[in-house]
């Protein structure tokens, strides 16, 4: 009972977010909208008791992703009207992926019912068991080979993104700040030790 | 417990239904937490004013009450009377809402701290993924404080703060990183109950890098001299929150100390063996010397350290030059971390250190 209320609470909030997503007419706004929805969802799935998927969903991409989206957004000057008008064209090509979304979801949902005897609500985890040892047991035993994978394609991507926009310009005045650091107080003051010349 | 309660006490509390039972009792747990950290949070502010003030060969507040005590709520009420300006052509909901972003991760974060043995607000698997994951939303109200005012100035500093805390972040996670592979696990308890044995069996000695790379990133991470370039007063008048005033200004001001004594109790939990008792080792001292028991004490007193080095730091060096700031984030402290991290692997499997079989 108080389950449900929760998650019909947290569901709604959910959709509003999103709408808020799209409709809101200041970027800034609809960014905000986003982190929102990527909250309530997070809460969804702490209702569902994956409590790993559920907080790192906020570490990555509230925590990381959102605050990089949120500078590009408040950096660049966007005019409003032309991203009004964007809706109005955008909106058939939207409106046919969330279509074929909602076939999926409903696929699925058919497929399972079909096959397994719907329960009422999530099924509760065993007294001390650990979400975040379970997936780390599996990622690293059976699906090894494929983690690893997608680690080195990352890190690939992080090397290409680097390369890709690491430019020296020309005649670039920096400052060398390992020799700052480095320098010492003799390397720039010279202490001269002289004799006091006689009073004339 | 039974004569002290009246029965009709009683009678109507397990006349409740358990729901609320539990709602009441929680609230009653983080009250409990709270209204001590919202004083320490007050009187803070007076004992970094008078440590700086001695530091520098002054006296600091004495005015208000013996000793000055009653400073921190002189100036509470100073600015809770104060008027709130909006600027013109800011964002104002925006603007009104920052200071709540950046003071409630800083508050909730309390939850899975473990204050000893026993209690603990919210004792989850995944403390330390928790910790993680609201220390790294404190910077929504700076961006969003310093963009909805719509200022030049705010902006700049809101910038400045955000790309800080987003690089140093990173380093405070593989630290992290370090102190879950000695604790073995993710709840804070655990951690703690791990370094069990004594000053020279907590983590700070194995994990010695990591715990200096940890606390300095704190301090980057809170914005505190000498990393404050995000107020940075000579260049930039104030930074993100230069427009606030009043009550607005006061809700940031409790977000930074709320931030500062977050950092110094997660630092003493990760590395300083939270609430163990540093003499646990000496026989000598007695069987039943509270010295020797593990105890809340312990966890203040080394709170109360990180605290004064916090305001040592700032009344002892100048402020970074932001390029050094980055370069000290990016260049040393994320490969510090990342060689400690290897190293811990070799000590682990040597079974050296928090790893002896």
């Amino acid at each position: 009972m108080f389950q449900a209320i929760l998650f019909y609470t947290f569901a709604a909030v959910l959709i509003g977010a999103a709408m808020g997503v799209i409709f809101s007419r200041n970027p800034v706004h609809a960014v905000m909208f986003l982190v929102l929805a990527f909250f309530q969802s997070s809460l969804l799935w702490l209702l569902a008791e994956a409590e790993f998927l559920a907080i790192v969903l906020i570490l990555v991409y509230v925590g990381a992703v959102m605050v990089l989206f949120l500078f590009v957004v408040m950096m660049i000057d966007i005019n409003v009207e032309r991203v009004q008008g964007g809706l109005v064209r955008y909106a058939p090509l939207g409106l046919v992926i969330a279509g074929l979304m909602v076939v999926e979801l409903v696929q699925l949902i058919w497929a399972r019912s079909r096959f397994e005897v719907a329960t009422g609500g999530f099924a509760a985890t065993p007294e001390g068991y650990s979400n975040t040892e379970a997936l780390g047991a599996i990622l690293y035993t059976e699906h090894v080979y494929a983690f690893e994978i997608a680690a080195v394609i990352l890190l690939l991507a992080i090397v290409a993104a680097i390369s890709l926009t690491m430019r020296k310009r020309e005649g670039l005045k920096v400052q060398n700040i390992t020799s700052q650091v480095a320098a010492r107080a003799k390397d720039r003051v010279r202490v001269v030790k002289m004799e006091a010349e006689k009073r004339q | 417990m039974g004569s002290l309660i009246p029965q009709f006490a009683l009678d109507l509390w397990n006349g409740l239904p358990v729901e609320l039972q539990t709602v009441v009792t929680h609230v009653f747990k983080i009250v409990i937490v709270l209204l001590p950290l919202i004083l320490a949070v007050a009187f803070s502010t007076y004992f970094e004013r008078k440590i700086i003030g001695y530091m520098q060969r002054r006296i600091g507040p004495n005015r208000v009450g013996p000793l000055g005590l009653g400073q921190p709520f002189a100036d509470v009420i100073k600015l809770l009377i104060k008027e709130v300006v909006i600027p013109t052509r800011s964002n104002r909901f925006l603007f009104l809402i920052a200071p709540l972003l950046s003071l409630i991760p800083a508050f909730a974060t309390w939850a899975v701290i473990p204050l000893n043995d026993t209690f603990v607000i919210a004792d989850i698997n995944a403390g330390l993924l928790y910790v993680l994951a609201l220390t790294s939303l404190g910077v929504y109200g700076v961006i969003l404080a310093g963009w909805a005012t719509n200022s030049k100035y705010a902006f700049l500093g809101a910038m400045r703060s955000a790309a800080q805390i987003v690089a140093y972040e990173i380093a405070m996670g593989f630290a992290l990183v370090g102190v879950l592979m000695a604790g073995g696990s993710l709840n804070l308890g655990d951690i703690v109950r791990a370094q069990e044995g004594g000053i020279t069996s907590w983590f700070w000695l194995p994990l010695l890098p990591l715990f200096v790379v940890y606390f300095i990133s704190g301090v980057a991470e809170t914005n505190r001299a000498p990393f404050d370039v995000a107020e940075g007063e000579s260049e930039i008048v104030a930074g993100f929150h230069v427009e606030y005033s009043g009550v607005a200004f006061a809700l940031f001001f409790l977000a930074e100390y709320a931030n500062m004594l977050l950092i110094s109790a997660l630092t003493s939990i990760f590395f300083l063996g939270g609430w163990a008792s540093p003499f646990e080792g000496l026989t000598f001292l007695g069987d039943g010397s509270f010295l020797r028991e593990p105890s809340l004490m312990w966890l203040c007193l080394k709170i109360a350290f990180f605290m004064f080095v916090f305001f040592w730091l700032r009344a002892t060096f100048p402020r970074y030059r932001y390029d050094q700031i980055m370069r000290l984030g990016w260049k040393v402290f994320i490969p510090v971390t990342l060689v400690w991290i290897a190293v811990e692997a070799l000590m682990a499997w040597l079974q050296v250190g928090p790893w002896a079989a």
